[in-house]
């Protein structure tokens, strides 16, 4: 057996009332990859940030080669030669790569002197292959160039342990497989890895052993080999579930939305639509599958008003809307369910029932004669609040008080009471557990039963292929192609939104 | 957790969780605000060698003790309550406007334009009139950062700062030169015609209609921020521009139409003093009023009738603080001290709300803790 | 001509100073992430016990000292405000200028016994040997030390925030807070740092109004330089010499007014006074949407929380 490096022993991490955390045992073997399996929620990132010395647990204690650890702030984590990198790239932007590198080290007023520093790193990235160019703005790096600056940037401090938090979430399939090279090399170097994620290809493909959470508390620890994917599935949700939904065959062709050869300028070149053309028929889910950052946000907005198109044009039911603004789209039947539920989606110091008006504050019976009718307001929020089983049952409660599954009950409670046309979800279920996801889920095909058009925007496949009738694959601002679920495997997926376009495609007639 | 102990009582603070409605801990908050600028600015007068109690009588009689300091008391808040109500459209929209000090200004130049040259005219007529001026010199120029904020993005708090200071130099440039008063002795301009001035509704005092028309605009802002769809979404701005974008609401709009209101009620009070006190424009006849509505507004917690009672706190702390000068010497300057505390303290009420004062009374017969605050 | 232009230039180049020193400590604030709209109350506490310190011991070094002293007890309460009880900086800055506005009127009365500042050993200008005789430009080098010293800062800064680990760590600070933290960086000392300094720099900046180019104080007599000095770091880009630049625009609007009231030029002097305060949004409304501000400014840190 292999020598045991790191073990925490019944770290329990509370947050108020809230146990993140609960009794968990956790250990990592020299030269292992580790992986921690769970749920959004399960507590993975709480338990290795109480690892990584940014929380402090309440209880349980951590050892490091046998001996207690005491870590009250980062600073002694990297001490130790413990390195993390977050989900959330932990970066400067405006500094360059070699000054984020060696950034936090030491605070003093005497001239700087990177040239040993310089060496240091050139030296690190000739030992593991990376090619960084040093002088560079981190703002002007790719995501994947990025994720290696962090990195090089835990390598540099002399981390041994290292804490990858969903490290493949933002990268594209050929960059996936090139960190996982780059872990492998680590690993053969003797450094250990653990790897937090909620994909179980992913911790079949990399880890040794895996570790899966639930509800905070850690499941059981298993050797990779020894199970199969299904195993760790039902290991992670409790009980199996299969995604599956009952759906009625789409019957009609009539076109609820149309997007005619649209381009527009997204955050990044990357994420800017490229000639798109694409519809939604009445009674359709049409899923959009890709790796996150390829212009899903910046269609939904183009599609809500929000973003002007540079070129082509948008019909609804027929008529072109290309600059018709947000507002009056909404009021001819759009409803959105945007990505972000806390920025984009509720006023959190507004109440309940007032987030459940924002798309129809001015029209009856909440302004009626001019008048705003708080009455009215409240009535309705007590109805939705029951309707959508939002709990507590507050609707006077304050939007940040509710639990994030509840907010995006708040939401869909608002954009469904208006009997909407065209349903636009982005990422619906990230963040939410099984059970709300499967009532969002639910939500989404009662408003397709209904005749509505229904766009899914989602980075997670699986939800992609269950819900949707027919499904676009989007890449770099490029729809690759389309298919019917169960029509492609996998690979031929995974192909399309790495960025290879479907030759032979059937144009998915469905009806 | 602290403890002191004064003479056999040991008083304790402890931070706890507090589970009363958010209104009583805001109440309770800004309670224990007030306490402390008292506390502090009694130590500050103690310190020059005066009595606190003394002086903070002294300033009690001087606001309320006669009709007459009732009057100047609420003349002094009608100006603080107008500009604070604006304020409270403002901030409530997520703006922060510290420019309602050169708004007042500009309104009282307009008013003055009006009110000087249009005075013959009956008073129905050009009293609103002025007013208007008064409303619209104030809008636009608040409505100048709003646009500057709305379409390129600039900090309405530092163009609202320069464009107090514009407007300070271009009415004494107006006073010393174009609109000086015809006998061209000092620096102000002529007097309005009488039939500009407001009537006085208290006889024997200096109580002008501006006092009524304060009272109406409370309800107004009450209106604007509760009873009418504007109202809601210029709080949805206010909290979450981004989430408003999303929901269709035109943030810009709201953005310069928040400043513009806010603008219109500073130069109504701008024209109200003019027309009910001065009479004619003249340096300095705002006497900071814009800054110190800024306290107004935040200690009346944004909301119009908390508005109302801090404008009438503030106008008595003036009034009173002048009393307290002539008979004590102490110097009027302590009323800044005393504003700036109440922004500070105020500001720090949340917190403070959280705390628990306990007295416990070691030496005295009965024993047991008092809880206090 | 010549003796009008370097008339001007004199004045231009003294005006500046209590605003470029201001200025400069307001840059480190705004570095850390902190929105410093105290400067103002910063300032007028400076200006004051700048006086005071003289008064009291009849030097002007005392005097600076003390008025620095007097500077870093106003940003202490920024400090506490702003990092500490996380309230909005905006308001808490505007409260703290009102108390300290009123304040220092209010011990101008209670300290000095006629119940006003009397005229106090100020700094007196140092010819520099040689350079001073130079044509035109030789009056740059007949200031006071206040005003060398302001000068000198400009290239110490720049290399502190931009050739040192500090100012790396500060940088980081004002743009990613979480990031500086995930890396040890105490993010709340980094702030208490630059609030510090901005206090120490911003009451010398006032000393430097009271004791470098009157001798006296007067009730307000900052009259909005802690604002200006504030938007001076926005025009200047964020950095020290673009502050100083932007403080000799400034210090030369005010010096225009005085050198044509000497030449008798019949423009209202007001228009002059307004040309500094008008000049700024103009450079504003051009320059602000093209460069950005560190990124985590006015937002309180709270660790974890994103």
């Amino acid at each position: 057996m292999a020598e045991k490096i790191l073990e925490m022993r019944n770290v329990t991490k509370r947050f108020g009332k809230l146990v993140a955390n609960r009794s968990v045992n956790f250990d990592l073997e020299r030269g292992e990859v580790h992986a921690l399996l769970g749920e959004n929620g399960a507590g993975k990132t709480t338990l290795m940030n109480c690892l990584y010395g940014i929380y402090n647990p309440e209880e349980g204690e951590i050892l490091l080669h046998g001996k207690p650890l005491k870590l009250s702030n980062p600073k002694d984590a990297i001490a130790h030669n413990i390195g993390m990198v977050h989900q959330h790239f932990m970066l400067v932007p405006p500094l360059t790569v070699l000054q984020n590198i060696v950034l936090g080290q030491e605070c003093r007023i005497t001239p700087m002197n990177l040239s040993r520093a310089r060496a240091q790193v050139e030296e690190l990235c000739e030992k593991y292959h990376f090619q960084l160019e040093l002088d560079t703005k981190v703002a002007d790096l790719s995501v994947g160039a990025q994720q290696r600056v962090e990195l090089v940037k835990a390598l540099y401090r002399g981390a041994d342990i290292l804490i990858l938090d969903e490290p493949t979430a933002v990268l594209t399939p050929p960059e996936v497989e090139g960190l996982f090279e780059i872990l492998q090399q680590f690993v053969s170097m003797g450094k250990s890895i653990i790897i937090i994620s909620h994909k179980l290809w992913e911790v079949k493909r990399i880890s040794n052993r895996v570790t899966v959470l639930r509800s905070g508390e850690a499941v059981s620890t298993v050797m990779t080999k020894d199970v199969e994917e299904a195993d760790l599935a039902a290991m992670m949700v409790g009980k199996r579930v299969s995604l599956e939904y009952e759906k009625t065959p789409v019957t009609t062709a009539q076109n609820i939305l149309e997007l005619k050869d649209v381009c527009a300028k997204g955050a990044h070149l990357a994420s800017s639509l490229k000639h798109v053309s694409m519809h939604i028929r009445e009674g359709e889910v049409l899923g959009i599958a890709g790796v996150d950052g390829n212009g899903q946000l910046e269609l939904s907005e183009v599609i809500m008003g929000l973003l002007p198109t540079q070129s082509g044009s948008v019909y609804y039911r027929g008529e072109e809307i290309t600059k018709m603004p947000t507002r009056k789209r909404i009021e001819q039947g759009f409803a959105h369910i945007p990505e972000e539920r806390m920025t984009q989606g509720l006023v959190m110091n507004f109440s309940a029932s007032e987030n459940m008006i924002i798309n129809c504050y001015d029209r009856p019976p909440f302004t009626k004669n001019h008048l705003f009718n708080s009455r009215q307001v409240k009535e309705n929020g007590k109805k939705l609040v029951e309707e959508y089983d939002v709990r507590p049952r507050d609707p006077d409660a304050l939007a940040r008080s509710f639990s994030g599954g509840n907010q995006q009950k708040i939401i869909i409670a608002r954009e469904f009471a208006q009997d909407p046309r065209l349903v636009v979800a982005v990422q619906p279920t990230r963040g939410l557990d099984i059970g709300a996801s499967d009532f969002v889920h639910q939500k989404l095909l009662e408003q397709k039963e209904k005749g509505a058009g229904v766009l899914l925007i989602s980075a997670d496949l699986d939800e992609v292929l269950a819900v949707s009738d027919r499904v676009l694959v989007i890449n770099e601002g490029e729809i690759m192609g389309e298919f019917v679920p169960g029509e492609i495997d996998y690979t031929e997926i995974g192909l399309m939104m790495g960025g290879t376009k479907r030759t032979n495609s059937k144009a998915g007639e469905t009806a | 957790m602290i403890c002191m102990n004064f003479g056999g009582t040991q008083v304790r603070v402890e931070r706890k969780k507090r589970t009363e409605s958010p209104l009583f801990q805001k109440v309770l908050g800004i309670g224990i605000a007030l306490l402390l600028v008292i506390l502090v600015t009694g130590i500050i007068i103690a310190l020059s060698g005066k009595s606190p109690i003394a002086a903070f009588q002294c300033m009690i009689k001087g606001a309320f003790g006669t009709k007459n300091s009732v009057a100047e008391t609420l003349i002094k808040a009608v100006p603080l309550l107008l500009s604070g109500l604006g304020l409270t459209i403002c901030y409530r929209t997520g703006l922060t406007s510290v420019g309602s000090e050169g708004q007042i200004i500009m309104g009282g130049l307009m008013a003055t334009i009006v009110g000087v040259n249009l005075g013959g005219l009956p008073a129905p007529v050009v009293i609103p009139m002025a007013m208007i001026a008064g409303i619209l010199g104030g809008g636009i120029w608040a409505g100048i950062a709003g646009l500057l904020k709305a379409k390129l993005g600039v900090s309405e708090v530092i163009n609202t700062i320069m464009l107090n200071y514009v407007a300070t130099y271009l009415v004494a440039y107006l006073v010393d030169g174009p609109i000086q008063e015809a006998a061209g002795h000092y620096p102000q301009s002529d007097l309005l015609g009488k039939n500009a001035w407001l009537p006085i509704i208290l006889p024997g005092t200096r109580m002008h209609l501006g006092v009524i028309l304060a009272a109406v605009s409370v309800v107004l802002v009450y209106m604007l921020l509760w009873k009418l769809p504007l109202g809601y979404q210029m709080r949805a701005v206010g909290n979450n521009p981004i989430a408003a974008k999303t929901n269709g609401i035109n943030v810009a709009r709201n953005m310069v139409l928040a400043m513009f209101l806010s603008g219109a009620f500073a130069g109504l009070a701008g024209s109200v003093e003019i027309m009910g006190i001065h009479h004619r424009l003249m340096n300095g006849f705002s006497s900071s009023y814009g800054f110190d509505s800024m306290a107004v507004a935040l200690l009346g917690g944004l909301h119009p009738v908390g508005v109302t009672i801090a404008a009438i706190f503030f106008g008595a702390l003036r009034t009173g603080a002048n009393t307290m000068q002539r008979t004590l010497q102490v110097p009027v300057s302590l009323v800044n001290v005393i504003q700036g505390l109440v922004i500070l303290f105020v500001l720090m009420q949340a917190l403070l709300s959280r705390f628990t004062i306990r007295i416990i009374q070691r030496n005295a017969k009965e024993k047991g803790a008092k809880q206090h605050a | 001509m010549l003796d009008i232009v370097s008339g001007f230039l004199e004045a231009m180049v003294r005006m500046a100073c209590p605003i470029m020193l201001a200025s400069l400590g307001a840059l480190f604030t705004a570095r850390s992430g902190i929105i410093n709209f105290a400067m103002e109350g910063i300032m007028i506490m400076g200006a004051f016990f700048g006086v005071y310190g003289s008064y009291l011991s009849g030097n002007p070094w005392v005097g600076a000292l003390l008025g620095m002293l007097g500077g870093l007890a106003a940003a202490v309460v920024l400090g506490i405000m702003s990092i500490t009880v996380k309230v909005d900086q905006v308001v808490a800055g505007t409260g703290i200028n009102v108390l300290f506005l009123g304040l220092t009127s209010y011990l101008c009365t209670v300290l000095y016994p006629d119940g006003q500042p009397s005229s106090v050993e100020a700094f007196q200008s140092v010819e520099i040997p040689g350079l001073s005789s130079l044509p035109v430009v030789g009056v740059f080098f007949q200031q006071n030390l206040l005003v060398y010293l302001a000068f000198l800062l400009v290239p110490l800064i720049w290399y502190l925030l931009n050739r040192t680990t500090f100012g790396l760590c500060l940088r980081s600070v004002g743009e990613q807070p979480h990031a500086a933290d995930s890396l040890g960086i105490n993010v709340n000392r980094m702030r208490y740092i630059a609030i510090l300094l901005a206090g120490i720099l911003g009451g010398l900046g006032g000393a430097a109004l009271s004791l470098g180019q009157v001798s006296v104080f007067m009730e307000n007599m900052t009259s909005g330089r802690g604002y200006v000095a504030w938007s001076a770091v926005t025009v200047g880009k964020w950095n020290p010499i673009g502050i100083m630049g932007a403080s000799l625009l400034f210090g030369g609007a005010e010096a225009v007014q005085l050198r044509l009231q000497a030449l008798g030029i019949e423009i209202p002097q007001q228009f002059f006074q307004m040309l500094p305060y008008l000049l700024t949004m103009i450079v504003l409304a051009g320059v602000v949407g093209r460069t950005v501000g560190p990124k985590a400014m006015g937002k309180p840190f709270v660790k974890g929380e994103r």
